[in-house]
This record gives C-alpha cells, structure tokens and sequence, in this order.
C-alpha cells in the first residue's frame, strides 16, 4: 500500500472527506451511546439541544467557547511554525495569578486603566511561560513538547502553593480559592444577568488580529517559512530562533490571555479548577481549524457546543458526560485523516 | 530523623524501586517506538487504559496475570491505532499522539463510569502480593528493595534487559533501530519499514499499558480518576535522558524514582518549613533539568518524527 498525491482533488473529495470523518465521529458516538443502555438519535437530539437549542445554551455555550478560542489561537500560532505548545495549561494558569494579583491588588486604579494593565500582565505572564521553552529549544536543543508538558504540572502546583499561601482566601474557610477581584478588574458582561461576557468580543478581536498578524504581516510571512522549512528559511536570511521566540511569546501570550478572560470576566476568583483542560483542548480545536485563527472561533465554537451540549444531556438521559472527550477526540483523529485523503489516494499494490 | 538517614532505611528503597517498576515499563515502550522512528505521546492514554482494563478483569473475576494480558493486548490495540495514523498516513505524530491520550483517557472514564455507575470510592481488588526471594530479600537494605518485590517489578527489569536484548543483540532489534536511522536502508533490505514502525508502536505501547496495570495492579489495588498522573510524559522525559539506551533509561527511571521516594520522606523531615507543593515540584523540575544537560550530548534516532514514504526523499 502507497499514497499517491493527488495534483488537484476534486471538489467532491474535498466536501466528501471531511463528511466522511464527521460521520464515523458520529458512529463512534452512536456504538457509545448504545453501550450506555441509551437509544442514540434521542441522545444526540438532547446533545443538539442543550447546546444551542435555547438563549440560555447559546450563550452557554458561547461562555464556554471564550477561552477554547484563546487556547486555539495560543496552538495555532505555535503549531504554524512547527513550535509544539503543549503548555496551553500553564500558560492560561499564569495569566490568571496576575489577573487575581493585580485584580485583588487594591491599586486604587479606575477601570478603564486597570483592565488594560491586567490584560497585559496576563499576556506577558503566559508569553514568559512559553518563552523559557523556546529558549531551552533554540539554545540546547531540548523538545518543546515533553518541557511545555512538564511545566503544565509545576505551574499547576505553583498555583496550588500560592492559593494556600500568598494568594489564599481568608473567608474560604480552607478551601483552595483566591479573594474575588475587585469591581474595576472586572470585564462585564455582554448582557445584563447573563454568564456571557466582554472575554468574548476580546477573543474574536484576537482572532482577527492573529488573522492580520498571519496573512498579512512579514512576521506570519517568517513564521510559515519556519513551519514549512527551518533549514530553507535560515538560508534565506531568516533569522529562525527570533521568530521563535516572538511566536513563543505571542502564543503563550493569548492563552495567558484565556487565564485572564475567564478570571476576570467569569470566575471573579481563582481555584485549582478553574480550567477543565482548556489548554490541551485548545490542541484540538486548532487542528480542526486547520490552524486557521478565523477557523479557530468555529472550531471553538462547535468543541463548546458538545461539551455543553453532553452536560445537558448526561444530566436528563443518564449517559456519562465524558462522551464529549471522546466525541471530540474521535473528530481529532478522523478528522486529520480525512484531510490527508483530500490530497493523498492509496494505492495497493 | 535526620535527611542522610532516609538512605539508610531499607522502606525508602522498597519504594523507591516500587515507584520505578511502571516507569521501567513505560519508558521502555516509549523507547522501542522512538528507536523506530515513531513519538508516541499517547502513552499518557495508553497507561490510563491498561490500567483500567487490568484491573477491570480481575474486579470482573479474572486471574491477575489474565489482567495482565488483557492490559498488553489493550495497549497494542492502542499502538495498532497509532501506527497506523503516523506510519502508512504518515499523519504529525505529535498530534496523533495528544488525540490517542485524549480518545483513550475519555475513552477509559466513559466505560468506568458505565460499569460503575454512582460509585464514589472505586473498588479494591486482591492485587498482586510480594515474592521475597529466599535468602537474598534477607540482604540489608537492597535486600527487601530488590528481592522483596511483586512479581512484575521482576518483570520490569526483566523487560529492560530483553528491551536491550532484542534490540542490539537479535536482527529484528538492528532492523528496527535501522527504521528509526535510515528507513531507505531498510527497504533496500527487503524489509518493509511500514510493518517494522508499526510492530515496534504496537510492542511499546503494549508495555505502557503493563506499566499503567502495574498502578491498579502492584500498588493502588484500585482504579481511580487521573491516576497516572503525568508519569506517561515523564518516561518520555526519561527517554531523551537515557539517551534512547535501556541501560541508562533505566538507570534514569531508578533515579527518578529514588528522587521521588525521597521528597516524600523529606517532606516529613523538612515539612512546616517548605510547602508541599515544592517538593511535589521537584521530580517535573529535575526531568527538565536533566532534559537541558543530556539534550546537548543525546543523538536521537536521524529519522525520529520522520514519516516514511517509499520512493520519496
């Protein structure tokens, strides 16, 4: 067996692949659901839903695609230039500590000042985080991904030491949790008495700026150049360890920003839950974008929608919610192979 | 107690090798498909299953080497999955390897919550009880630490010397390091590269899922949520250690672990002063430590991460 490549795949092929992928990940659900003791279409009826069949589960959720959208970008930007950000995690955790501690500061600073500042705390916080592996990957050599791996557990624990020491809440009685930050850290929300929140226009405006950054600056131009051929991009005079180590601090900047968004726009204070895995969630919605930043807010959007989606259901029919992981993990891995087959054919020999 | 005193009790080095036994099993796994030429980084997912389905046959009635088994052939499905995306598709193995993590841990979760629906404390099983070997467990110290163990911490280091073994001492072992140097090589050969990589993913993949079932099965007697804890990425830290080597990856492995038995103990030494957290630190900031001085000396495998395409260059 061989793949032959295939000089200009049909449109049929390119609609019909990813179809294809999306109907095995259905298949998948289906054989699942069947093993809970459920009938499947009813269950994918309460998936649909609870994720977008009411104002109340679009703008679930939308809350819930906020940070999935800034971890998105954080892996799109790496993975562009073949810089492996598995440390999404640790990244979004560190702007979050700067979010509560400039957020509970008491600066005495009116919002319109203070917000910006946090935000970039955050951004510099996260874009730090990941530039330290980038350093130790141009400088010695050592691989990204088992670093950036290693710290999502240290930053984890880092968090867990500040939020029983520095960072503790006095009023929380033992639990793990920081004060909440105050009024003026705080970004409102979009609508009055409604979980939906200013992190959301923050996450689209960044995907547009990403967008710009990729297409249409000489940054994004270097960047591909890096990602495509390291070896074909020093020839040509680009200088590879600068630019990545500006995309290191770019992209661990935007999920420093998802740590911030959800601190400051949602949660109001930090604890050791505060995101369930949006980091290496964010791997997943990047590749289904095909590491597009526009893509990313769809992609994003559909993650969260079967995420909250599964919640709602698992709570009236009975099937573990942990069907959502595998659902989107599922559409991962059927779905790059599906895209390899929009430019590959086997041939069997 | 004083610090220098944790060494001489023989408890430390009890755990100490305890600790490594899965690590020993993961790390050469890891090993056998990095030396193909194949990242797995779904041994995070794949220890979570064999774990899982090692001890969901002996909490069904099955026998513990039948968990065992059952955990090995789980874990080569695993491999079969992974190997077939990466090798013939020749799809990015990093982003295969996080979907394999994440599609066998969720997968895993899915099936416990199915089988166990409503339970908050996971169930015991009878695990595996300690062969003392006579006469030599009776050693001070290193006795009880090497001849006092459960079966398969014996069968850990058994599966490092036959890592090494197949690989530099049998010609399947030369042809599947040549995969990971020179895969042209092997195809001149009359070798396929294909069957070769996915062999050895499938092997290695099998041996984390032993690794994960030594949790359920040798020390935790119970499955339970994010038990494997990071240890998947940590063998892959310990690989680049070893310097793709069994000998010193398991060297690696052993002092990983003695280092990680002794923050405990000196967790009750020096506790009240320093914050648990930091000790907790340790082990992930020493592999990175150890990643950044062996990176500059360590040659990986020339076609690691390579895909292979006959007739391509």
């Amino acid at each position: 067996m061989r793949l032959e490549p295939i000089a200009s795949p049909g449109p049929l092929r390119l609609v019909l692949m990813p179809l294809a992928a999306l109907g095995l990940t259905v298949l998948v659900a289906a054989v699942l659901v069947l093993a809970a003791g459920a009938a499947p279409l009813p269950v994918f009826g309460l998936i649909v839903q609870g994720a977008a069949g009411s104002q109340f589960a679009i703008l679930e959720t939308l809350t819930r695609a906020t940070p999935l959208i800034l971890t998105g970008l954080s892996v799109a930007v790496a993975f562009r230039a073949k810089l492996w950000n598995i440390g999404a995690e640790a990244q979004l955790y560190l702007g979050a500590v700067m979010a509560v501690v400039l957020g509970t500061g008491a600066t005495g600073l009116p919002a319109p000042l203070l917000i910006p500042l946090i935000g970039l705390a955050a951004v510099l916080a996260g874009g730090l985080a990941l530039l330290g592996p980038a350093v130790l990957k141009t400088r010695f050599g050592v691989d990204e991904v088992v670093t950036t791996l290693l710290l999502n557990f240290i930053v984890l624990l880092f968090v867990s030491l500040l939020l029983e020491g520095p960072l503790k809440d006095p009023m929380a009685l033992g639990w793990p949790r920081s004060e909440k930050i105050e009024a003026a850290a705080a970004l409102p929300r979009l609508i009055t008495g409604k979980r939906l929140h200013w992190g959301f226009i923050l996450a689209l405006v960044s995907a547009g700026l990403v967008w710009f950054v990729l297409a249409r600056t000489v940054f994004g131009y270097e960047m591909r150049a890096v990602g495509h051929n390291a070896q074909a991009a020093r020839f040509a005079g680009i200088r590879v360890e600068r630019v990545l180590l500006k995309t290191a601090l770019l992209s661990g900047g935007l999920a420093g920003l998802a740590g911030y968004s959800e601190v400051a726009g949602l949660k109001g204070n930090l604890t050791l839950d505060l995101s369930p895995g949006y980091g290496y969630t964010g791997i997943v919605v990047a590749m289904l974008a095909l590491l597009n930043p526009l893509g990313v807010v769809v992609s994003a959007i559909f993650v969260a929608g079967i995420f909250v989606g599964a919640d709602a259901m698992s709570r009236s029919a009975g099937v573990p919610s942990y069907i959502a992981q595998v659902i989107v993990a599922t559409a991962l891995l059927s779905m790059v192979s599906a895209l390899l087959f929009t430019r590959y054919r086997i041939r069997w020999r | 107690m004083d610090i220098l005193d944790i060494f001489l009790t023989a408890s430390f080095w009890v755990a100490a090798v305890r600790i490594a036994s899965p690590l020993i099993f993961a790390t050469m796994g890891e090993l056998i498909c990095e030396r193909a030429g194949v990242l797995n980084l779904g041994i995070e997912g794949i220890m979570t299953v064999g774990a899982f389905t090692g001890w969901l046959t002996v909490w069904l009635g099955g026998g513990l080497w039948l968990g065992v088994g059952v955990a090995l052939l789980a874990g080569m499905a695993m491999g079969l999955l992974h190997g077939v995306l990466t090798v013939p598709l020749g799809l990015s193995q990093h982003v295969t390897g996080i979907g394999i993590t994440l599609l066998a841990t969720s997968l895993t979760y899915y099936i416990y919550r199915i089988a166990l629906p409503q339970v908050t404390s996971p169930p015991k099983i009878e695990a595996f009880q300690p062969w003392p070997v006579p006469g030599l467990s009776e050693i001070p110290l290193i006795g009880p630490a090497l001849f006092a163990q459960t079966p398969l911490t014996y069968l850990a280091f058994a599966c490092a010397a036959l890592t090494a073994f197949v690989l530099w001492r049998t010609s399947l072992g030369v042809a599947i390091r040549a995969a990971g140097e020179n895969p042209a090589a092997v195809e001149a050969q009359g070798l396929s590269v294909t069957w070769l990589r996915i062999g050895a993913v499938m092997a290695g993949s099998g041996l984390m899922a032993v690794g994960g079932a030594f949790l359920t099965m040798s020390a935790f007697n119970s499955f339970f949520f994010e038990m494997i804890n990071g240890r998947g990425w940590v063998c892959i830290a310990l690989v680049v250690f070893g310097g793709w080597k069994p000998g010193k990856a398991l060297l690696g492995a052993l002092l990983f672990a003695a280092f990680d038995a002794f923050q405990v103990r000196l967790q009750q030494v020096a506790g009240g002063v320093v914050p648990y957290q930091v000790f907790l630190m340790l082990p992930y900031a020493l592999s990175i430590l150890a990643l950044v001085v062996m990176s500059r000396r360590a040659a990986a495998p020339r076609a690691l991460m390579v895909p292979y395409r006959a007739g391509e260059r």
